[in-house]
């Protein structure tokens, strides 16, 4: 099981908390997905409205880690901002660091992250990165002090799966000693599977599961294919090779 | 005087953070401010002086991925 900044998590999944059909729906995936921890947000409030009271209700009675998000954030000051304003709110160190460097794709700004990985680290964060797969970009965050990388599988929401397997299996096995964890981009089960496959050691997702027909089953599924990808790399898969070969003994064959 | 506060500007009498937040229905929430971009931890929020002109930000706990 992951273990993040010597916090040992009882799953490899990690799950996101936006755009469920509803409050029930949501804390019945989280049953289902046995998450372990829990991404979230501060947004603004309104006086007199109790939508951020409520929610916290909510994700306080999942019994999961919390780990807050700087999701929106494009500019170094703003997610540093962002971030003081979850530690206190959640009471937690741990800090989701998103700063965004393009609009359309959602694709991290590599420079400011590093900035701000580095700023918060100094400031007592436990800074869990949404970057790239870009091995020097990740070299530089955990200089910065980052002691997990959380690169994309694809950009946000768009389901993609695993865009560049080559360097997500190259950050592995650059980072032997670093939790990985793919954030963003998966879309099914299988994708999940993928990334555990490879060795990673968590999965980050929310919109294939918030955003499936039936979240409850999608998150059962994705813990289910989670398990397997694990127990897959645990195994020690055999290598692919480009030619056949017989898995039935040649030997003891009939002359017919 | 009037200061704005989540992006609405509003007239108000108190001249702390605390009691801007009492005055304008968060007296109790769980929220987290910051003052002209700034981070206002709630410790400080009973000293913090507000003026003509301030940036109010008051967050809350909310979904995310």
């Amino acid at each position: 099981m992951p273990t993040f900044y010597g916090t040992e998590i009882a799953s490899a999944l990690m799950l996101g908390t936006a755009q469920y059909p509803s409050p029930a729906i949501l804390a019945d995936a989280f049953r289902q997905s046995n998450a372990g921890i829990a991404t979230v947000s501060v947004r603004r409030e309104a006086g007199g409205e109790q939508a951020g009271q409520d929610f916290w209700r909510l994700v306080s009675d999942l019994n999961v880690a919390l780990l807050p998000n700087t999701a929106g954030c494009h500019s170094v000051r703003e997610a540093v901002t962002t971030a003081h304003m979850a530690r206190e709110l959640f009471n937690t160190p741990w800090i989701k660091l998103e700063v965004i460097g393009h609009a359309d794709t959602l694709q991290p700004d590599p420079f400011g992250l590093v900035e701000a990985a580095r700023i918060l680290t100094e400031d007592g964060f436990q800074v869990f990165p949404y970057c790239t797969e870009d091995l020097v970009l990740c070299d530089r965050l955990v200089q910065a002090g980052c002691e997990v990388l959380m690169p994309w599988g694809a950009p946000i929401g768009t389901g993609l799966g695993l865009n560049n397997i080559y360097g997500l299996r190259s950050l592995r096995a650059h980072f032997a000693d670093i939790p990985l964890v793919v954030d963003a981009g998966l879309g099914l089960p299988s994708q999940a599977a993928h990334a555990m496959e490879l060795g990673y050691d968590a999965v980050l997702l929310n919109t294939a599961v918030a955003q499936a027909g039936d979240p409850a089953t999608m998150a059962r599924a994705f813990a289910s294919a989670i398990e397997a990808g694990r127990a897959a790399f645990t195994a020690d898969p055999m290598s692919p090779r480009d030619m056949a070969a017989p898995s039935t003994p040649v030997l003891g064959k009939a002359f017919l | 005087m009037k200061i704005t506060i989540n992006g609405t500007l509003t007239e108000v009498a108190a001249t702390t953070l605390n009691d801007v937040l009492e005055e304008t229905g968060y007296g109790g929430a769980k929220v987290a401010t910051a003052v002209n971009e700034a981070f206002v931890p709630a410790t400080l929020r009973a000293t913090h002086p507000i003026t003509e002109g301030d940036r109010i930000e008051i967050v809350a706990p909310r979904q995310g991925g």
